[in-house]
């Protein structure tokens, strides 16, 4: 059997009488891509603030990567990476600063983050910048920069929350090549996205309406059971219903 | 504790990438005690003078070289003619006028009722005292000179002394008060400005969601400003005492200790206003309208507290900067020792913690 790194169990968030996040249910395998897919306000970023330590649940279990969420948020931060939708590195600080700060903040020893941080600046191509100020690089560097500052520290799951908004699809593509290179060194990657292609690539996606896990299988399947020629056409049909929409 | 290194680093990165930010933190005090101790002077100078002159004698002609002889005057030539006073006052060529009465002199040889008219610009009262002052001085003087056997039934003669600034220098006021405002203005909206600015950019999430607790974070992000404030500080000293001859009585360890709690205090506001808001702008207008203002007003080196309606003096006690201003002049320049201000220490101290739990407690429950 597959190693679970995300278990959810009738998961709830309640704001008042609203149900932000209303019992959703999945697991997450290790090394798996995890697309998380809604409209605006169905609940995605509220679930994954859960999953990320940085929200209590009103009720219902989950772990992340073995850790209880009401109980070891502390332990849970120390194992994942997180990347936001903003871009969220410094701009004032350069490419090497950024890095050995994140790497410092997750605890990662001075001597590893000096020979990680060469590596990865020459992997990336950035060797010529890395004492540039991070402001200078154009959005599409910066964020394959974010996203491997998220997995600097190694974490066991990175959460990536649209994570290529506004980003060209060369880019794209490359930092999708980028997360694949990731999962397959074994981080599970939960990512959610609004890019009806970048749901191709997940290898299971949940599509969520109003609070609630509508569908969560691989792209095929769902494409399959809804007899969809692309997933565009799948969360059309499954969002069209909702009743909560904007943000 | 290498986190907490490795985060006040990247703090002090921020401070010293952003020209704006160390504009405001080391421009602004320079040009405050330029300011405040040459532009905004108390004293008087250079009052222009109109004299007329219905006597003409020997009496009038030293009296008038007396005035002119003192700093204080620019003496227009006498006249005769009344409607001159008008006249100048109106074109801006007088300040003040003098009027000597025909037999002036004569009056004042044979010990008759002298009369002397002193008329001032009554728009700008504050001037219009102090010339008064000055010219009743100087005739008291004169009128002493010329007549020293005059027996008098009573002569007092009052001898004044202002204790803790016998040279009455002007600036003497103002430092503590600069001093007060400078770190009030710098510890809060810098400090309320970076936390706002990670919260703008969305590099707070990543902070929140990293292993360094929350508490740990506002904390590494005001020290640096605690260090950049207590350099600050010691830049502003060194400007009072060397450019402005402001002579530091007491302890300056007490004084270093003082300021670095108001600093603290400060810095707490700071944060508190942090978590009222999400954007930079208001937080910057937060800070300066809500803490410059009432600083200026309420801290008693501008207008005297004791002249307030009673409310205005009750909200004053509120101000942390006031209770500053109350122990710096006790400290620097009375040579006050800490006897002397435990209750304003204690004070500021109580503002302290009450301002820190807040910001802390309002930062954590934001969280959940």
């Amino acid at each position: 059997m597959e190693e679970k790194v995300i278990v959810c169990r009738e998961l709830t968030k309640r704001f008042g009488d609203f149900y932000a996040v209303n019992k959703i249910s999945f697991d997450v395998n290790k090394g798996e891509i995890f697309g998380f897919l809604g409209a605006n306000g169905a609940g995605k970023t509220t679930a994954m603030r859960i999953l990320c330590g940085l929200s209590h649940p009103t009720s219902g279990e989950a772990t992340v990567a073995g850790f209880n969420v009401y109980k070891q948020t502390e332990a849970i931060k120390k194992n994942i990476g997180y990347m936001s939708q903003k871009f969220s590195l410094y701009e004032n600080l350069t490419i090497l600063e950024n890095i050995e700060f994140f790497g410092g903040v997750y605890g990662v020893p001075a001597a590893e983050i000096k020979e990680r941080s060469d590596n990865l600046v020459r992997k990336l191509g950035l060797t010529a910048e890395a004492k540039k100020l991070v402001g200078a690089l154009p959005l599409g560097w910066k964020q394959k920069l974010a996203f491997s500052v998220a997995i600097f520290h190694q974490p066991r799951i990175v959460f990536l929350d649209e994570p290529t908004g506004g980003v060209d699809p060369v880019t794209r593509r490359q930092f999708w090549d980028m997360i694949y290179e990731a999962a397959a060194s074994g981080i599970t990657i939960f990512v959610t996205t609004h890019y009806m292609d970048e749901a191709e690539y997940c290898n299971r996606i949940t599509i969520m309406v109003d609070g609630k896990v509508e569908a969560l299988d691989s792209p095929a399947n769902l494409k399959a059971r809804f007899d969809a020629d692309n997933m565009d056409e799948v969360f059309y049909r499954l969002a069209r219903g909702a009743k909560r929409s904007g943000d | 504790m290498k986190q907490f290194l490795a985060f006040i680093r990247k703090e002090f990165f921020h401070v010293f990438r952003d020209r704006r930010t160390l504009l405001i933190m080391f421009g602004l005090p320079v040009a405050q005690i330029v300011l405040f101790g040459f532009a905004l002077t108390s004293e008087v100078k250079d009052i222009t003078l109109t004299v007329i002159d219905q006597s003409g004698d020997v009496n009038t002609q030293q009296l008038i070289s007396k005035i002119k002889s003192s700093s204080y005057f620019v003496v227009n030539e006498s006249t005769r003619d009344y409607n001159r006073i008008a006249d100048d006052f109106k074109k801006g060529r007088a300040k003040c006028a003098l009027i000597f009465p025909a037999r002036f002199g004569d009056d004042l040889q044979h010990g008759g009722k002298v009369q002397l008219q002193i008329i001032t610009d009554g728009s700008d009262p504050n001037t219009a005292k102090t010339v008064v002052n000055y010219i009743t001085a100087i005739t008291t003087a004169y009128q002493q000179q010329v007549s020293p056997s005059q027996r008098l039934p009573f002569v007092i003669i009052p001898e004044t002394r202002m204790l803790y600034n016998e040279e009455g220098n002007g600036s003497l006021n103002f430092i503590p008060g600069v001093m007060a405002l400078v770190l009030m203005i710098v510890c809060t909206a810098l400090t309320s400005v970076s936390v706002v600015r990670e919260k703008e950019l969305g590099t707070m999430e990543i902070l929140l969601v990293s292993p360094f607790k929350p508490l740990m974070v506002l904390i590494a992000k005001a020290i640096p400003y605690l260090i950049l404030s207590l350099a600050n500080f010691i830049l502003i000293l060194v400007l009072a005492v060397f450019v402005l001859d402001v002579a530091i009585k007491g302890s300056i360890i007490l004084l270093f200790l003082e300021s670095m709690l108001f600093i603290i205090t400060c810095l707490s506001l700071g944060l508190l206003i942090s978590n009222t808001t999400n954007s930079q702008q208001t937080a910057l207008l937060l800070s300066m309208m809500g803490m410059m203002i009432p600083t200026m007003i309420f801290t008693g080196f501008m207008f005297p507290l004791e002249n307030m309606p009673k409310v205005f003096q009750v909200i004053s006690n509120l101000i942390p900067s006031r209770w500053y201003f109350l122990i710096v002049k006790a400290v620097m320049l009375k040579g006050l020792g800490f006897s002397y201000v435990w209750k304003e220490t204690l004070v500021m101290l109580g503002m302290t913690v009450a301002a820190l739990t807040i910001a802390l407690k309002n930062f954590k429950t934001r969280l959940s």
